[in-house]
C-alpha cells in the first residue's frame, strides 16, 4: 500500500466516523419536546444530535413539511385527532408496534380509530391533557367556574384570557352548549359563533400557549379559557393559587401523538426515538417539561415521576377526567374551513 | 466605428459592470421573491395540497370577506396613527438636538436617542407589555399619585405606543440629518428680511426639512404595516392586522397562496404610500 493510498483510506475512515457521530434526527415537534433534558438521554445513548423544529397547531406543521426537501424530517408529533389527515396526505410512514408500550398505555389513548388506518399503525398517543378552565383561585372558586356559559355571559369581562387555538376553544364551547364534539356539523356553527363572539367581548387577550401561560401566571388575567393542567401543573410550586377545573358540561381532551415520516432516510433511529419517548423515562421527562406539564400515555411513567409531580398533574382523578372529557372535533376540510372562518372572526372582532 | 462611439460603449460596458452587483443583488433577493410570491398568490389550496388554478380566487376571497377587510383596515389606521404621532414628536425632538443642544453635546443626544435600537424587538415589545400591564409600572406610578389604572395592556393604545417609541427614533435620525444640513445663512436672511420665527419655520425650515420627514415617514409607515411582533405582543391578540392575518394562513391553514396574495396585497398598500408621498412631494416642490 502505497503512503497516497494509507492516507486517503486515513482521510476516509475519519470522515466516516464523524459521519456517525455527526447524525442528525430531525424532529418537527411542539414546544414540550425542546426541552434539554428530555432528548439529552436519547442523544448520550445513540451518539446523535436531535433536531428540533417547535411549531404550534396542525397546519403550522403543514406548511413546514410542504415548503421542506423530501427527507428533511423524520419524526412528527401531531394532534391525535389530526393523524387521519397527515396519513392521508402521505406524510406518516407505518410504526412498528413490536416493541411499543400498548399494554401499559391508558386504554382512553390507544385511539385506534386516529393512529390505525386500513389495518397499518401510523403512530401512537405520548401525552393528553384537558383543554378547560385554568383560574386564580384567591379570586375565583370552583364553583364559579362550574358553569361553562357563564364565560361568555359577560360575568368575567376582562378578567378573562383565551387560548388561541380554534379547535379546543370551539370544542369547548361546543362542549359547554350541550354538543358532541364528534359529531359537529356546519349546522352547529352559528351557535357556537354567537357564543364565541360574546367571549371575546370579555376577553382580555387572546394568545398562544406562553402568552396564555404569562397572561394567568402574571395576574394580568383571572381566568385562561382553554386552559388546563397543561397550564397550572409545572406552575404549582410557585402559584399555587392557580387552579383547574373541569365544568359541568364536560371539557375537551387533547391528545399528542408521535409517527415517523414516510421518507425518513433514518426510519430506525426515527423509530428508535419514538421507542425513548414511549418509556417510562421518556414518558416522565415529557410529562415535566418545562413549555408544559402534561399526563404522559404510558401509566409505566408513574414508576418514575415523584409523588408532587403526579400530585400535580391529578394522577389519581384522571379516571373521572378522562370519563368527562370529549376528543378535539374532527371536522373534514370543509368544516374545518368553517371553524377557521369563525375564528378569524372572533381575532378581527 | 469612431474613436467617440468606442469610449462610450466602453464607458456603457463599465457602467453595466458596475451596476451587475446591485443587479444581481435586487434580482436574486427581491425580483425573484416577489415573483414566485405572485405567482403563489394564483394558486389554491386544496386537501391535496397546492393547485396551479392561475386565477384570482384568493383576492376574490379577501375582497368577499369582512373579517380581512378588517384586518386590512386595522393595519392601515394603526399605521397611519403611528406615522403621524411619530412626526409630531420626532420634529421637535429632531429639532432640539440641532439646535437648541450645544455642539459638544449633539452626539451624545442622538446616541441616546438611538439606544431604543441597541434592544431586539421582541424584548423591547415585552418591556412594553410589562410597563402597560394592569400591574405593571404606569399603573403603580399613576396609584402612587391616587390616579385609577389604566386599562392600555393588550390593546390597540399598547401596540401604538410600543410602534411610536420605535419609529420616533427613526424619524428624528433622518429629520435631524435634514436640519443640519440646512444653510444656517437662509434663516438669517429671512430674519432680515423681516420674517419672524413662525413664518421663517414655515417658509424656510419646513420646505426644506420636508425631504427628511417625508422619507422618515415613509419608512415608518412600510416597516409598521408590515410588522407582526409588535400587534401581537402588545396588541394581545385583539386587533387582528394584516401580518397576523397572512401568519394564521401559513400557521393554522397550511394555506401558502392565500398568504401569498394577502403578501401582495401588504405591498400594493406600501407601494399606494410611496406613489401618494412622492405625488405630494412634487406638488408641494
Amino acid at each position: 500500500m502505497t503512503k497516497t493510498t494509507l492516507l486517503a483510506a486515513l482521510v476516509g475512515s475519519t470522515c466516516l466516523a464523524n459521519a456517525a457521530l455527526s447524525q442528525e434526527l430531525n424532529a418537527l415537534v411542539w414546544c414540550d419536546h425542546t426541552d434539554a433534558s428530555f432528548v439529552a438521554p436519547f442523544e448520550e445513548e445513540f451518539g446523535v444530535t436531535v433536531n428540533l423544529k417547535e411549531y404550534e397547531g396542525t397546519g403550522a406543521a403543514l406548511s413546514l413539511i410542504e415548503t421542506s426537501q423530501p427527507g428533511d424530517w423524520d419524526v412528527l408529533v401531531v394532534d391525535g385527532i389530526d393523524v387521519p389527515r397527515v396519513v392521508a396526505a402521505g406524510i406518516l410512514g407505518p410504526l412498528n408496534t413490536d416493541e411499543l408500550p400498548y399494554d401499559t398505555l391508558f386504554p382512553e389513548l390507544v385511539m385506534e380509530e386516529n393512529h390505525v388506518i386500513d389495518g397499518v399503525t401510523y403512530a401512537i398517543s405520548e401525552k393528553y391533557g384537558y383543554n378547560t378552565v385554568s383560574f386564580n383561585s384567591e379570586v375565583f372558586t370552583a364553583e364559579d367556574m362550574a358553569d361553562m356559559t357563564r364565560l361568555w355571559s359577560g360575568d368575567f369581562a376582562g378578567q378573562l384570557a383565551v387560548y388561541d387555538y380554534y379547535l379546543p376553544v370551539m370544542g369547548m364551547i361546543a362542549v359547554g352548549l350541550g354538543m358532541d364534539t364528534a359529531t359537529l356539523s356546519m349546522d352547529d356553527l352559528p351557535a357556537i359563533e354567537e357564543a364565541l363572539l360574546a367571549l371575546k367581548d370579555s376577553a382580555s387577550s387572546v394568545g398562544e400557549v406562553v402568552s396564555s401561560q404569562t397572561a394567568i401566571a402574571t395576574g394580568e388575567v383571572d381566568i385562561l379559557v382553554g386552559g388546563g393542567e397543561w397550564v397550572t401543573a409545572g406552575l404549582t410550586a410557585d402559584l399555587p393559587n392557580l387552579d383547574w377545573i373541569i365544568p359541568e358540561q364536560g371539557a375537551v381532551r387533547w391528545s399528542q401523538s408521535i409517527g415517523v415520516f414516510a421518507d425518513s432516510a433514518q426510519p430506525d433511529l426515527a423509530q428508535e426515538f419514538v421507542k425513548y419517548v414511549l418509556s417510562p423515562e421518556g414518558q416522565a421527562a415529557l410529562a415535566t417539561s418545562s413549555c408544559y406539564w402534561a399526563m404522559p400515555a404510558n401509566a409505566a411513567a408513574a414508576d418514575v415521576l415523584t409523588d408532587d409531580q403526579k400530585r400535580a398533574l391529578r394522577w389519581d382523578d384522571q379516571a373521572s377526567y378522562l370519563a368527562r372529557a370529549l376528543l378535539y372535533p374532527a371536522p373534514d376540510a370543509e368544516l374545518d374551513a368553517a371553524m377557521q372562518d369563525v375564528w378569524t372572526r372572533f381575532l378581527a372582532r | 466605428m469612431s474613436h467617440r462611439a468606442s469610449i462610450e460603449t466602453r464607458a456603457t460596458r463599465r457602467a453595466w459592470w458596475l451596476a451587475a452587483p446591485a443587479l444581481l443583488w435586487t434580482l436574486a433577493f427581491f425580483i425573484l421573491p416577489f415573483g414566485t410570491m405572485a405567482v403563489l398568490s394564483l394558486w389554491q389550496r386544496t386537501d391535496l395540497g397546492l393547485e396551479a388554478t392561475w386565477d384570482l380566487g384568493n383576492y376574490a376571497s379577501f375582497l368577499a370577506n369582512p373579517a380581512y377587510i378588517q384586518a386590512l383596515t386595522n393595519s392601515l389606521e394603526i399605521t397611519v396613527t403611528v406615522t403621524i404621532l411619530s412626526v409630531l414628536l420626532a420634529y421637535p425632538l429632531a429639532w432640539i438636538i440641532a439646535e437648541e443642544i450645544p455642539e459638544r453635546f449633539r452626539r451624545l443626544a442622538l446616541a441616546l436617542a438611538v439606544i431604543p435600537f441597541w434592544t431586539s424587538y421582541v424584548v423591547r415589545s415585552y418591556a412594553w407589555s410589562l410597563v402597560l400591564a394592569k400591574s405593571g409600572v404606569l399603573n403603580d406610578w399613576l396609584g402612587a399619585v391616587g390616579l385609577g389604572p389604566l386599562d392600555l395592556a393588550n390593546s390597540r393604545a399598547a401596540t401604538v405606543i410600543g410602534f411610536t417609541h420605535f419609529f420616533t427614533m427613526l424619524l428624528t435620525l433622518s429629520i435631524y440629518a435634514s436640519l443640519v444640513q440646512m444653510p444656517p445663512n437662509l434663516r438669517r436672511a429671512a430674519a432680515d428680511l423681516g420674517a419672524g420665527a413662525f413664518a421663517t419655520f414655515r417658509l424656510i425650515v419646513l420646505p426644506l426639512t420636508l425631504p427628511g420627514v417625508m422619507v422618515g415617514a415613509f419608512l415608518t409607515f412600510a416597516l409598521c404595516i408590515g410588522d407582526y411582533v409588535t400587534p401581537q405582543i402588545l396588541g394581545g391578540g385583539n386587533d387582528l392586522a394584516l401580518p397576523q392575518l397572512i401568519m394564521l394562513q401559513i400557521g393554522r391553514r397550511a394555506d401558502l397562496p392565500m398568504a401569498a396574495a394577502l403578501s401582495i396585497i401588504l405591498m400594493l398598500a406600501v407601494t399606494l404610500a410611496y406613489l401618494g408621498m412622492a405625488r405630494w412631494m412634487k406638488v408641494v416642490r
